[in-house]
């Protein structure tokens, strides 16, 4: 077990490192001089320099790099060009938003991908069936870009049920996580049927059904503990996709989350704040990994990790 | 019937995207009378807040988004199949070097990516294409590398092997047939991700810049004015989640027809 743990810790270390250089090179690659954003059209040529050597641009790329990896370790991802504040901390207030979010839209996914999944794999060829899946579906093809102008349309300007934006009050999330949550439940629900099917064909489920179980019994207590495993880890891969979703969804609902800070950065040529950005929503994603396979551990007895 | 308004549904964005421009369209004449007008039978889908027709404008993003996710399906194919079953036919130092790229790739929110690169590097067309195909390319390495490693050792390769033909041979002719199925069935579920990938990058601003029209950029504008015309936010979304909705029943019907196993068996099998 310690050796899985040990191989599986430095595939993340690696995929944070691999990550963050990937995005270093490639800001540094791209047009743009933040200097020039900062300063305007009207700055001289001397001022300009100035600021690119108070700011340490003016270095080798590699000595950058260098320093923003070593920095990295220590917490340390420079300071805002814009803010004018440490990046690390710039990062970190606005990484409660966006954990809030993901959680409850993972939530509100789960709440509605058990039922719907259950249903349809318990029910197989009926309309249940194909009335789940057809929902499934259509949650697959509606981007959230237009799912929360469209909750917000009907939700807050039609009902006025819920705030339009922002995160002012305590129901200002609902919509938000159900216009992320909704992609998630319907890549789950299909995925907890799948699985749930497979498993229903298995010999133990034909002994407890002969033993004379009840159909639900069945289904809960011997098929579902079973299904859940492949579930699990998929779910690990889509919580990336929960991530990056969560970028376009704060864009729509004004949600002060990581997200928002990322697309505006970017737009600002803030450097150092797109990389703590993406360093931070990948370091979630790597634990959240993590911790998934884990779980998967504690879910699966049979699993022997040293063979993984 | 739901499969044949599928079909209906693609058939037109295709005839769309490639007659568009023989059809006269004006995406861009602004009429001041007109404007945030709700549909009547001289505007169909009625005005946005400039004016312009809608939907002009919503057939000149059917084309946008059938040209973007046509290339950079295409692109991402072409190199992440060549890179993917390369490296699992040779093997050795490039193919550890190569798992080790796609872990960091696949450990990361594609779309995160696509957003920063199609950000730094400026909006427009070919960045938006570039970076998408940058991020897309590497989940059909994946496939390829781990479909070439499940048929590489099959009889027919060998005695191609014995018989002396060139390895790139083997791959196109022996290796290439055998792997193809499940590589169509990623790709056709790619163009809907590509088509909701371009419209979500345009909707941040970050994609097809105005005054050019896509389905994305047409739904950021009309929210501003939802509740005076809603249809300027409805008449995009609905022909993008049609055309999503047509690709993802393709997607399935094809998976069922060339008897693809679901990638949820083969997940579970791995561990």
């Amino acid at each position: 077990m310690p050796a899985y743990l040990v191989s599986r810790f430095l595939n993340a270390l690696w995929v944070l490192f691999g990550v963050t250089t990937l995005v270093f090179f490639l800001i540094h690659w791209v047009p743009g001089d933040p200097v020039a954003v900062m300063l305007g059209e009207s700055a001289s040529a001397a001022d300009t320099e100035a600021l690119r050597h108070a700011l340490g641009l003016d270095r080798p790329l590699l000595e950058q790099w260098a320093g923003f990896l070593t920095g990295a370790l220590s917490l340390d991802l420079g300071s805002s060009l814009y803010y004018q504040q440490p990046v690390f901390a710039l990062v970190f207030t606005r990484l409660g938003a966006t954990l809030q979010l993901s959680a409850l839209a993972f939530l509100v996914a789960l709440l509605v991908a058990l039922p719907l999944g259950l249903l349809a794999a318990a029910r197989k060829g009926s309309h249940w069936d194909s009335t789940a899946m057809g929902f499934s579906l259509l949650g697959i093809s509606i981007p959230n870009f237009w799912l929360g102008p469209l909750l917000v349309m009907v939700f807050s300007l039609g009902l006025g049920w819920f705030p339009v934006s922002g995160r002012e009050s305590a129901l200002s999330v609902v919509l938000p996580a159900i216009t992320l949550g909704t992609g998630l439940a319907a890549v789950l629900s299909r995925m907890v049927r799948s699985s749930l099917l497979e498993v229903l064909g298995e010999d133990f489920v034909r002994t407890a059904r002969a033993k004379g179980l009840a159909a639900r019994q069945v289904l809960v207590r011997h098929a579902m503990r079973n299904a859940w495993l492949p579930v699990l880890t998929l779910l690990g891969m889509q919580l990336g996709a929960l991530l990056g979703g969560a970028v376009v969804t704060e864009m729509v609902f004004n949600w002060p989350g990581v997200g928002a800070l990322l697309v505006e950065s970017i737009q600002r040529r803030d450097y150092p704040v797109v990389q703590g950005c993406v360093l931070m929503i990948s370091l979630s994603y790597v634990v959240i990994n993590l911790l998934t396979d884990l779980l998967y551990v504690k879910a699966d007895p049979r699993i022997r990790l040293g063979q993984a | 019937m739901v499969r044949r308004l599928a079909i209906l549904v693609l058939l037109a964005w295709t005839l769309v995207a490639l007659g568009g421009r023989w059809l006269p369209l004006h995406p861009d004449r602004m009429a001041l009378p007109h404007i945030l007008e709700a549909p009547d039978s001289a505007h169909w889908m009625g005005a946005d807040d400039l004016g312009r027709p809608v939907l002009d404008r919503l057939l000149v993003g059917a084309g946008v988004s059938f040209r973007v996710s046509v290339l950079v399906v295409s692109l991402s194919l072409w190199f992440g199949v060549l890179i993917g079953s390369l490296a699992a036919w040779y093997g050795g130092r490039a193919e550890r070097l190569l798992v080790l790229v796609m872990d960091v790739f696949m450990a990361f929110p594609g779309i995160l990516l696509a957003i920063a690169l199609a950000g730094l590097l400026g909006p427009g067309i070919d960045n938006l294409v570039f970076a998408l195909t940058l991020v897309g390319w590497v989940g059909y390495a994946r496939l390829a590398r781990a479909q070439v490693l499940s048929v590489r050792q099959r009889e027919h390769v060998q005695a191609a092997q014995a018989l002396g033909t060139p390895s790139w041979r083997i791959i196109w002719r022996h290796l290439l047939p055998l792997i193809s199925a499940p590589l169509v069935v990623e790709a056709t579920f790619g163009v809907a991700a590509v088509v909701i990938a371009e419209s979500g990058l345009s909707f941040l601003g970050l994609g097809v810049q105005p005054p050019d029209a896509s389905w994305g950029s047409m739904i950021r504008d009309g929210v501003r004015y939802m509740l005076v015309a809603p249809h300027l936010v409805l008449a995009p979304g609905i022909a993008l989640m049609l055309v999503v909705l047509s690709v993802n029943l393709l997607g399935d019907q094809l998976r069922d027809w060339l008897d693809v196993r679901s990638g949820l068996r083969e997940q579970g099998r791995e561990r």
